[in-house]
């Protein structure tokens, strides 16, 4: 299969890679360059678990074919991180212990991140509804709804 | 530190009940936790598995001529390759082979598998192999599986009967003889999936050396002993390397599958590194699920409402194959002689082979079936004799020390204190004024079940550790343990850093490698925070008398007299004689000709005999006690149930990671609210019709309550710090409380599971027609 030619910023470097037109944006991160904090669950749009910001906007990498997504910014989980410090989400799911086995929670994360840019003060209701495209098999979600909260109340007043 | 050394007591235990960080918190919030299918070894190939298009069907020829024409395709593998080769829960079970051999016995068996430059190419060479099959007929229902004449799906067996367990204590005739009221009712459980989020997956390679394989295991050494008999390798040179794993919930990840075979078969025959990962279509069609179950049950009750004997007949649809079931209907009879007091039991349970994916393990093994069975029929019985649902069981729970019918020893047990933090909330008490007219109803329902912790099996039960002792002060802890995600990680690195007055960064794991980890039977049955934590906690405690014995010569002190605290080392009620653990280390390390200090430690509890033929003696170490309240909202016009509140009580004994343990109780209780409202694979001849996450429903964040939790200590005297089981009690308690609940709300008792919109609408309709 002929190959494309594309152009991308991955959590603010700039990437220029060739790619069949018929892979996903989803494999392109895990397989091309390497993201493996995008995991792949259902391959569906269903779990969320290979959630990515792009452009601004919360996707499944696995719904969307790479070359959708030439010349626009991604952000991955790996991302959020500034040097060795993690952004107040991550550490909000570190002290809330808002994971178990973590197949979930890079996703799960991405998503909060779409919640609190758009509504920082989300109500238990609102947080629901957020991440109702996020699947997790381990927590019960109690845990998880409790980080969003705890990151809320830490970026209050801070930009994320 | 301060100027006063610290005593033993003053802040001991230091670790033990505190609200710890995970041990693998960060790595999981960073990306940089890596699961199997994120290795990748240089020069790797693909590997696709082609799958039956038929439930049951002689394979008549394989032609692959085609497929190893296509450029990029390095070699196929089919039955042929593994010589007959085939594996199983015990010797007179092993009848599953790697690949389908002669014939198929259930839609989407594996049949061959390809290995190629990349995953596409490898698919594409999947459809290039020509299989003729004769279709046979198949067998779908269990019961009529049972039959004279029924297509048999393995020759081995009569009848189709895959297992059958028999237990007769007492003189149930007699019991039923003494009670004042009899019940028979017919209950049913569904097929359902672990669900996991991360699929099999592997990376494989074979050479002179042996296998070196990186796989998504739950108990890496079941795949670790089954390649060493597959590959007739000494168990020396097979290395299974366990990463993280993304979730297990028993079956599929306490097994070896398909893939992890043919992956070990191509990397041999093309002397490359092989990988596959499973797409969630797989997962869903043809990985382990839960047994199907029908529950016969009798009851014979007073008019107090004690329970004078119970039988109970189980026929579980097991599929295909073998694997774990007999354990499975070992399960479903054992555990029905608790909670509650019983003199007469009787239990008959037959696995029957259908041309269904095979049955297995899940989470609450076997007793999710029979103890809802038996819980909702108590609660219908003592409803017609008017007496409420917390006073039957009440009337019945055991009170510890008990020892049941079948030898089960029970020394400690919380359920009359759950039941009474249950029934005493406003939502229990107020229950008749929150009724809300129609057309969305309240109900709230209970239940109080058991669980036992430290599953056993025969054969192999003790687990094992090595502690390192680093020269500065820090620890490597060995474990042959598996974290699917449970957080058991966190509670032995804890364990470890207790025993030695360290803190939790001092401590380090060493996650499973067969060449390196001490063997370990696996992560089933609640059984790692009681065997792997005593065996860790024994090592250290080797390590800390090393430790003191250096100690006690510098000091010229008897080394009892050595405490450890606050990683600082002192004489027990002489405060001028303390040094940091880091000093007295180098000091034991570098002394004189030096030493290297490690410790060993070996599981003891649960070691006394058991008879697994006939259901006697303890299936466990010890048994967690849950209680349980849910509230349900049910929309009377669409069947629609919303569970509103989940208030569990649960004695674990005691928490040593309160985290963990509140995390464990909700994490169960979500899957037993899929299995009780959602859950249920769609059978149609063989076929899953409900193949993807897309239309196999399970509880999304919107479909769950808040949470009111109640941990009940009970310090039982067979686990480390007095700890039981944590993680399966409420899948157990929450279906029977969410019936429990839905009855209050609607006048009816659903016996078969999950309980849909549909069957609410229908039973309701029925109702009316009948009033």
């Amino acid at each position: 299969m002929e190959k494309i030619t594309c152009n991308f910023v991955v959590n603010g470097q700039a990437e220029e890679i060739s790619i069949p037109p018929n892979r996903t944006l989803l494999h392109m991160l895990r397989e091309d360059l390497m993201f493996h904090g995008v995991r792949e669950g259902c391959s569906h749009g269903e779990c969320g678990s290979c959630n990515v910001i792009l452009d601004g906007k919360l996707v499944n990498a696995c719904l969307i074919l790479a070359v959708e997504a030439d010349g626009m910014e991604i952000l991955t989980v790996e991302g959020m991180v500034d040097g060795d410090n993690l952004h107040p989400i991550q550490q909000a799911f570190v002290d809330e212990s808002g994971m178990q086995c973590g197949a979930c929670t890079t996703g799960m994360i991405l998503s909060t991140k779409n919640l609190l840019d758009a509504n920082p003060d989300p109500s238990r209701e609102e947080i629901k509804d957020a991440l109702a495209g996020n699947f997790c098999r381990c927590t019960g979600y109690a845990k998880i709804f409790e980080s969003v909260e705890a990151a809320a109340e830490s970026m209050k007043g801070t930009q994320s | 530190m301060s100027d006063q050394p610290a005593k033993i007591g003053d802040n001991w235990p230091n670790l033990i009940g505190k609200r710890l960080p995970r041990v693998d918190a960060v790595e999981k919030v960073n990306g940089d936790a890596k699961y199997a299918g994120d290795f990748n070894l240089t020069g790797q190939l693909w590997m696709k598995i082609l799958r039956s298009p038929y439930p049951h069907a002689k394979i008549i020829s394989i032609d692959a001529s085609k497929a190893l024409e296509m450029p990029g395709v390095k070699a196929v593998v089919t039955a042929e390759d593994f010589n007959g080769w085939s594996w199983g829960w015990g010797p007179t079970t092993r009848d599953e082979t790697p690949l389908a051999d002669e014939k198929v016995r259930y839609f989407a068996e594996a049949v061959a598998a390809v290995a190629a430059e990349d995953e596409e190419t490898a698919e594409e060479a999947c459809a290039l192999i020509n299989v003729v099959y004769e279709e046979l007929p198949g067998i779908f229902d269990a019961e009529e599986a049972m039959r004279d004449g029924a297509p048999q799906v393995h020759d081995y067996v009569d009848n189709n009967i895959s297992w059958d367990f028999h237990m007769d204590y007492g003189d149930v005739e007699e019991g039923f003889a003494e009670a004042d009221f009899v019940r028979e009712d017919r209950f049913e459980t569904g097929r359902t999936l672990t669900g996991f989020l991360e699929p099999p997956a592997a990376v494989a390679q074979i050479d002179s050396s042996g296998i070196t394989i990186y796989a998504a295991k739950q108990s890496p050494y079941f795949i670790y002993r089954q390649l060493a008999s597959c590959f007739k390798l000494p168990l020396s040179k097979v290395r299974v390397i366990q990463p993280y794993v993304g979730g297990g919930f028993g079956g599929t990840k306490n097994d070896s599958t398909a893939g992890d075979f043919c992956a070990v078969m191509l990397a041999k025959k093309t002397k490359r590194p092989v990988k596959f990962v499973y797409n969630m279509e797989e997962v869903l069609t043809t990985c382990r699920r839960r047994h199907n179950m029908i529950v016969d049950c009798k009851m014979g009750m007073k008019k107090d409402g004690s329970i004078t004997a119970v039988q109970t007949k189980v026929i579980a649809d097991g599929g295909a194959f073998t694997a774990i079931g007999p354990l499975t209907m070992y399960l479903t009879g054992i555990m029905t002689t608790l909670p509650y007091k019983l003199d007469h039991y009787k239990h008959d349970a037959y696995r029957v082979f259908t041309n269904h994916p095979v049955s297995a393990a899940m989470r609450g093994h076997g007793v999710t079936h029979t103890r809802f069975a038996a819980e909702i029929q108590m609660e219908k019985m003592a409803d017609e004799l008017g007496i409420d649902p917390v006073e039957v069981r009440m009337k019945n729970a055991i009170e510890a020390p008990h020892e049941t019918i079948n030898g089960i020893t029970v020394d400690t047990c919380g359920l009359k204190e759950g039941l009474e933090i249950v029934s005493s909330s406003s939502a229990w008490k107020d229950k008749d004024q929150n009724k809300k007219d129609g057309p969305v109803v309240r109900g709230i329902g209970i239940s109080g079940t058991s669980h036992l912790g430290g599953a056993r099996q025969r054969g192999h039960q003790s687990c094992a550790a090595i502690v390192r002792l680093c020269e500065d002060g820090t620890v490597n802890y060995l474990t042959g343990a598996s974290d699917a995600g449970q957080g058991s990680d966190t509670v032995l690195v804890q364990l470890v850093a207790e025993e030695l007055g360290l803190t939790m960064e001092d401590v380090t794991i060493q996650r499973v490698d067969t060449a390196v980890t001490p063997v370990d039977n696996g992560s089933y049955g609640s059984r790692v925070t009681i065997l792997a934590g005593q065996a860790a906690q024994k090592a250290a405690q080797e390590v800390k008398r090393q430790l003191a014995e250096a100690a006690a010569n510098i000091w010229e002190v008897d080394a009892g007299k050595i405490l450890f605290n606050d990683r600082t080392v002192f004489v027990d009620g002489d405060p001028d004689k303390s040094m940091s653990f880091k000093k007295l280390t180098q000091i034991a390390c570098y002394s004189e000709t030096g030493a290297v200090i490690m410790g060993k430690g070996f599981s003891e509890y649960g070691l006394e005999k058991m008879d697994f033929e006939k259901g006697y003696g303890n299936p466990g170490v010890n048994y967690s006690f849950t209680s349980q309240l849910s509230a349900v909202d049910v929309d009377i016009e669409t069947g629609m149930v919303k569970v509103k509140d989940f208030l569990i009580a649960h004695d674990c004994g005691r928490p040593l990671h309160p985290v963990n343990v509140e995390a464990q109780t909700q994490g169960a209780a979500s899957q037993g609210l899929g299995q009780a409202l959602y859950e249920d694979f769609k059978m149609r001849e063989g076929r899953t019709m409900n193949s993807t996450m897309v239309n196999y429903m399970m509880p999304l964040s919107t479909e769950h309550p808040d949470f009111e939790l109640h941990d009940i200590i009970t310090d039982d005297p067979h686990g480390p710090f007095g700890a039981k089981e944590a993680s399966e009690g409420s899948i157990i308690s929450t279906p029977p409380s969410i019936v429990s609940a839905i009855h209050d709300a609607t006048g009816i008792w659903f016996t078969k599971l999950p309980v849909t919109p549909e069957k609410i609408v229908l039973a309701l309709k029925e109702k009316k027609e009948n009033s």
